[in-house]
């Protein structure tokens, strides 16, 4: 363990115990440009300021862009992980906001297919990281692709965001019907961003779950539970973000009092109460 | 689309091609006269004649392994461009071995050509039939939609099931074959080799379900109705009669 790792020096370490493992939770969202990674990495901020031992794991393999949000453009990346060439501990980096990131890097592309190595190496990453972390968020690619599935697959909780565009809304209830039908997911966490007016968001919950009580129940099979949207968090549309990107900063330590970063500070204290 | 920059081209005679030559003349294919046509004619021919030998398995005629992944390859690309439904087939003999061990390899290959020839019959211009080893055949069928899937299988499987071929004077084989198929997945940054093998475990269940059979792979239900996106977004007829 290199002496930069937050998760080596983080205090609350030494009296964790043993058993303890990170909560894993995908960022997915269908349609992309929602902002799926500025979320991943703000939200990342918030736990850690929080006291929380975060890692996001860019799991858009084919197209990661984690790198660019945080400014860091490392010479050591899961790529370098998944040829061998260097050991994971050497991967995992110290982002600015206090937490940990294992970058994809662009080396990948060749992996935005899912092999049986792929698969293997994730969730051998994940087991081996899972027991020096409170959370672990996965960020996944835009679409539905098989390698977006297969990480939402490997976490704990899954949160779908959406935008109140309808292409995003499309989108995300494509994404939700999939997650309920095929991967059994009964509990779905809904972000909505870019939102007009706080309480579009729940209007936009309330919607995406009547469509799913009408069309996606009728396809499970009968006497389970349905599948539940819980909105756990809107994010007002706020020029801050822009700057922040722009200007390749988190918006947490940018803008912190800006409303986005606000909103995103609430979603972290109902993930980490 | 020649410049004026463009090297001369080499002077067709005294390039040294009497191996490719050979490998021409015992294909069968025919070449224009060199005496008679211009030397880039006659070179394009000869370029043009490799090329078609080089895709093509020598003992059925079909495409071969080679020039179906590159075919496969140009699909996923069309796919993921144009949306479009795409199935992919692979076939497999059954009991293959058995042909081979009762009546020798002679009569092995004539099978093989004779299921090559009535897998032939069943195409589309537009689709590519490869022999991808040994007893093993594939199939790309562009643009077809998901509901016809399984009745385009069907009627491959039961094509090869009616031909008798003739292993000798009198002496007739009939075999059967076992399909997977698998679609294109939407939404989906795939591969060749994922397609593929997705299309192979629905031919190992086929296998194992009893042999000559099709199966293929449940379609995912990613799609969203025009009834559901009316519900999203309230402003469809369907929702005003709710």
């Amino acid at each position: 363990m290199s002496s930069s790792d937050p998760a080596a020096t983080s205090p609350m370490l030494a009296g964790a115990p043993a058993a303890r493992r990170a909560r894993i939770m995908a960022l997915t969202s269908g349609k992309g440009g929602v902002g799926k990674t500025i979320l991943s990495a703000n939200l990342a901020a918030a736990l850690a300021k929080r006291g929380q031992r975060v890692l996001v794991l860019d799991a858009d393999l084919g197209l990661a862009n984690l790198d660019v949000v945080l400014n860091l453009y490392p010479k050591v990346t899961l790529h370098d992980v998944f040829t061998g060439k260097v050991e994971l501990e050497a991967a995992i980096l110290p982002a600015p906001g206090g937490f940990s990131v294992l970058l994809a890097g662009s080396g990948l592309v060749e992996y935005s297919r899912l092999t049986p190595e792929v698969r293997e190496q994730l969730q051998q990453i994940i087991d081996t990281l899972a027991p020096r972390f409170d959370h672990i968020l996965l960020d996944t690619g835009a679409g539905i692709s098989d390698v977006v599935l297969y990480a939402v697959s490997l976490a704990d909780d899954v949160l779908v965001l959406a935008t109140p565009e309808p292409t995003s809304m499309t989108d995300a209830y494509a994404t939700i019907k999939l997650l309920a039908t095929q991967q059994q997911r009964r509990a779905i966490r809904l972000v909505v961003n870019q939102v007009g007016r706080i309480g579009e968001g729940r209007v936009i919950r309330n919607q995406l779950q009547l469509v799913v009580d009408k069309f996606v129940v009728p396809m499970l099979p009968a006497g389970g539970a349905p599948p539940l949207l819980e909105l756990i968090g809107e994010v007002p549309l706020d020029p801050s973000v822009r700057e922040a990107v722009q200007k390749r900063q988190l918006l947490l330590e940018l803008l912190p009092g800006c409303a986005a970063a606000q909103a995103i500070e609430a979603i972290a204290a109902k993930i980490a109460p | 689309m020649h410049s004026q920059t463009d090297p001369a081209p080499a002077d067709a005679a005294r390039l040294q091609l009497a191996d490719a030559m050979l490998l021409l003349q015992q294909s069968g294919r025919e070449l224009p006269d060199r005496n008679t046509v211009a030397p880039v004619v006659w070179m394009q021919a000869v370029i043009d004649a490799l090329c078609e030998l080089s895709s093509r398995d020598p003992l059925t005629g079909l495409s071969n392994r080679r020039q179906f992944e590159l075919a496969l390859a140009s699909e996923i690309d069309r796919v993921a461009r144009a949306g479009e439904p795409a199935l992919v087939l692979m076939i497999d003999i059954d009991h293959f071995k058995q042909v081979n061990d009762t009546h020798g390899h002679p009569a092995g290959d004539l099978v093989l050509q004779g299921v090559a020839q009535a897998l032939h019959e069943c195409i589309r211009p537009m689709d590519t039939l490869a022999r991808f080893g040994g007893e093993e055949f594939a199939m790309i069928l562009p643009n077809c939609p998901p509901p016809f899937g399984l009745a385009v299988a069907e009627r491959v499987r039961t094509k090869v099931q009616q031909r008798a071929v003739a292993i000798a004077p009198g002496q007739q084989v009939q075999v059967t074959i076992s399909i997977g198929g698998a679609f294109a997945p939407q939404w989906v940054r795939s591969s060749a080799a994922l397609w593929i093998s997705r299309a192979d475990q629905q031919l190992y269940r086929a296998k194992a379900e009893g042999r000559n059979r099709a199966c293929l792979e449940q379609p995912t239900v990613s799609l969203v109705s025009a009834e559901e996106k009316g519900l999203l977004f309230g402003t469809s007829k369907f929702a005003e009669f709710e």
